[in-house]
């Protein structure tokens, strides 16, 4: 198997396993913040506008993680540092 | 319509026009776009400002906004707003047209390019220490980087690269991801989903218009404020 179709199917499977297993943290971290914060909201209906903009804060920065690893599989698929240099290689 | 294919990756790789060592990408032209729109929308609104009990619907829909913002900054400045109000409304205001104006055919953001998410968050970055410099004095700024004990001066350190490179790629990942999205959608199914799914880029871009401003607040706040809490804690033990 030549270095070309190698980088290729590396680079697939890696975007894949990267976004689906860097979903998971992300995906159960946001449900226990929201359920803290319907838990709170529920205890104390009167401050719900700080807790609500306190909750979102939460949710971007558990969200962060999940953006980092989307980030990483689109740069495998559309912008792979690699692919240029084994086209060029292999174009002799 | 199609300013940029689906395997370029930031609408930086759209160039438009190259002359020498200058050129022109879709970034700029939309980056632009915002600006103008921006500062020629508020000069035409304030130009006639009333302060009686019936305004223009434009002057109220900037006053429902500029004091949102403002009530926003106070929450967490406490008592100097008008200090550090102008810059965060600048963000709020600058990231929320970039992200809102994308159901415009033809228009891609210019936050889904990580140069311009990068250059905000190195005006934060920047920002920071001119604050907690101007409001405490450069002594003080630097011994808060030792404060809990002296060993924690390389995290704090990290810390402050880290938060900033976080601010850049959750705005960039967020709304590049985003247009990718439903640039992917139109192709498999056509019809409805895409549409869904820019109503949900709308809220999307909102929530992280108004994330990276308070986030930018945040981090201003804790570097003048935290100086006051250390000086109550000394005072009440002496009292």
């Amino acid at each position: 198997m030549d270095s070309m179709s190698i980088v290729a199917m590396a680079s697939i499977i890696a975007a894949g396993f990267c976004m689906g297993i860097g979903a998971l943290g992300p995906g159960l971290g946001q449900g226990r913040a929201v359920q803290g914060a319907l838990h709170s909201i529920a205890q104390q209906p009167d401050e719900r506008n700080s807790l609500t903009r306190t909750l979102f804060v939460g949710l971007a920065m558990i969200e962060s993680i999940a953006i980092y690893c989307f980030v990483i599989s689109m740069i495998l698929v559309f912008a792979n540092p690699f692919w240029g240099f084994v086209i060029r290689k292999a174009g002799g | 319509m199609e300013v940029i294919r689906i395997d370029q990756i930031s609408p930086d790789m759209v160039i438009l026009l190259q002359w020498g060592y200058i050129t022109i990408n879709a970034t700029l032209v939309y980056t632009w776009l915002i600006m103008g729109i921006l500062v020629v929308g508020s000069m035409l609104i304030t130009r006639n400002l009333s302060t009686d009990i019936t305004v223009s619907r434009w002057q109220n829909l900037l006053e429902v906004v500029v004091s949102g913002i403002r009530s926003e900054v106070r929450d967490i400045a406490h008592e100097d707003v008008d200090r550090y109000f102008p810059l965060i409304g600048t963000f709020f205001l600058f990231i929320l047209l970039c992200n809102l104006l994308t159901f415009i055919p033809g228009y891609v953001a210019p936050t889904s390019s990580l140069t311009t998410t990068a250059a905000l968050a190195v005006v934060v970055f920047f920002a920071v220490p001119y604050y907690g410099i101007s409001k405490q004095g450069l002594g003080e700024y630097v011994k808060e980087y030792f404060r809990p004990i002296f060993i924690f001066f390389p995290f704090h350190v990290m810390g402050e690269f880290s938060r900033t490179l976080a601010l850049a790629v959750r705005l960039f990942g967020n709304i590049m991801s985003h247009e990718k999205i439903i640039g992917i959608l139109l192709v498999v199914t056509p019809l409805f989903f895409p549409v869904v799914m820019q109503a949900l880029g709308l809220l999307i871009g909102l929530i992280q218009a108004y994330i990276f401003a308070i986030l930018a607040m945040v981090y201003i706040a804790s570097a003048t404020q935290a100086h006051e809490a250390a000086e109550h804690k000394v005072a009440e033990k002496k009292a």
